[in-house]
């Protein structure tokens, strides 16, 4: 079995209105070292996959068939068993 | 004219669609299931209705895109059938890459329900042809993810080809960032595809197609396809 945390976001460029209401708040209590705020997802997959590669393999191609919207999105994944 | 409305799971104005299409236009129309198949030659117009398929998870659009119904679209859309997305619809649209670009939470991150000032901007379409160039109408939407987003050379190359069909604007017609309700590009509110035949939109025409809800403007747009697929009749003799 193995476990992929795969990240999605905003490419840069694309501007996050989640983020920039993130940050619009935080500024506001008072964390002024704050530079940029980009909201993401963070989705688990469980895998019934032994070898790493096969693993690599089938999570890119979720991400670039559903999980990310390669539009406006980028995605970035770790395994762990 | 032969319509088809697609009902997804969370679809919520496939009701509406089909009563403006069978009660108002008289046009002989059908439900089709997400989980239905059909040839493309089936219908002359399919509709994507609003509402929020699949609860709108993950993405708006995302899920939908590949219901088995999808892929009697996709065929349709090849074979140049008319297709119509309408807010969730147009989502749709867009993760099923008919149309170019994508769709990203309102700038505001508020829901958006009511009506806006649109400018037509392209009336050579089967779905615009009884609009005025430049015209203003007025039609609602409802959706919280309407931003439309595609980078600059998408952008350029839909004006270039003349694919913006609505833009939001103010009653005046004046295309401004105040009369942008969603933060969308370049006040985009509907483009089309370059063949012509797949339009997507936010706003909602089938909620101002009868006097008593205010506003008639979105039916010249039923009127417009159905123009359109009449003359088609006439001159191909199907």
């Amino acid at each position: 079995m193995i476990n992929a945390r795969i990240h999605v976001r905003f490419k840069s460029g694309v501007l996050d209105p989640q983020g920039t209401a993130v940050k619009g708040a935080l500024k506001q209590l008072g964390f002024e070292n704050v530079v940029d705020v980009r909201v993401g997802k963070l989705i688990e997959v469980k895998l019934n996959v032994e070898d790493e590669k096969d693993a690599k393999d089938e999570i890119k191609s979720m991400c670039e068939k559903l999980l990310a919207n390669p539009v406006i999105e980028d995605y970035s994944f770790e395994l762990s068993v | 004219m032969k319509c088809a409305v697609i009902m997804f799971p969370g679809s919520n104005c496939d009701i509406d669609c089909y009563h403006v299409l069978s009660e108002v236009m008289g046009q002989p129309t059908e439900y089709v299931f997400h989980k239905e198949k059909f040839s493309p030659g089936d219908f002359d117009l399919i509709v994507l209705p609003g509402g929020f398929s699949y609860g709108d998870y993950l993405r708006a659009g995302a899920i939908a895109r590949f219901s088995p119904a999808m892929d009697s679209v996709l065929k349709a859309a090849e074979a140049g059938r008319l297709i119509i997305g309408i807010c969730n619809g147009f989502q749709i649209l867009l993760e099923a890459k008919l149309l170019p670009g994508a769709m990203k939470v309102n700038k505001d991150l508020k829901f958006h329900c009511h009506d806006v000032f649109l400018r037509v901007d392209n009336v050579e379409t089967p779905f615009t042809g009884l609009y005025k160039k430049g015209e203003v109408i007025r039609l609602p939407i409802a959706h919280g993810a309407g931003n439309y987003y595609a980078d600059a050379q998408t952008i350029e190359k839909l004006e270039a080809e003349n694919r913006i069909v609505f833009r939001y604007c103010d009653r005046s017609g004046n295309v401004s960032d105040a009369a942008n309700p969603n933060g969308s590009v370049k006040n985009i509110a509907g483009i089309i595809n370059k063949q012509g035949n797949i339009l997507g939109m936010m706003p909602h025409p089938e909620r101002a197609s009868e006097d008593i809800l205010g506003s008639v403007d979105g039916k010249r747009l039923f009127k417009s396809i159905l123009r359109c697929i009449e003359g088609r009749t006439t001159i191909y003799g199907r």
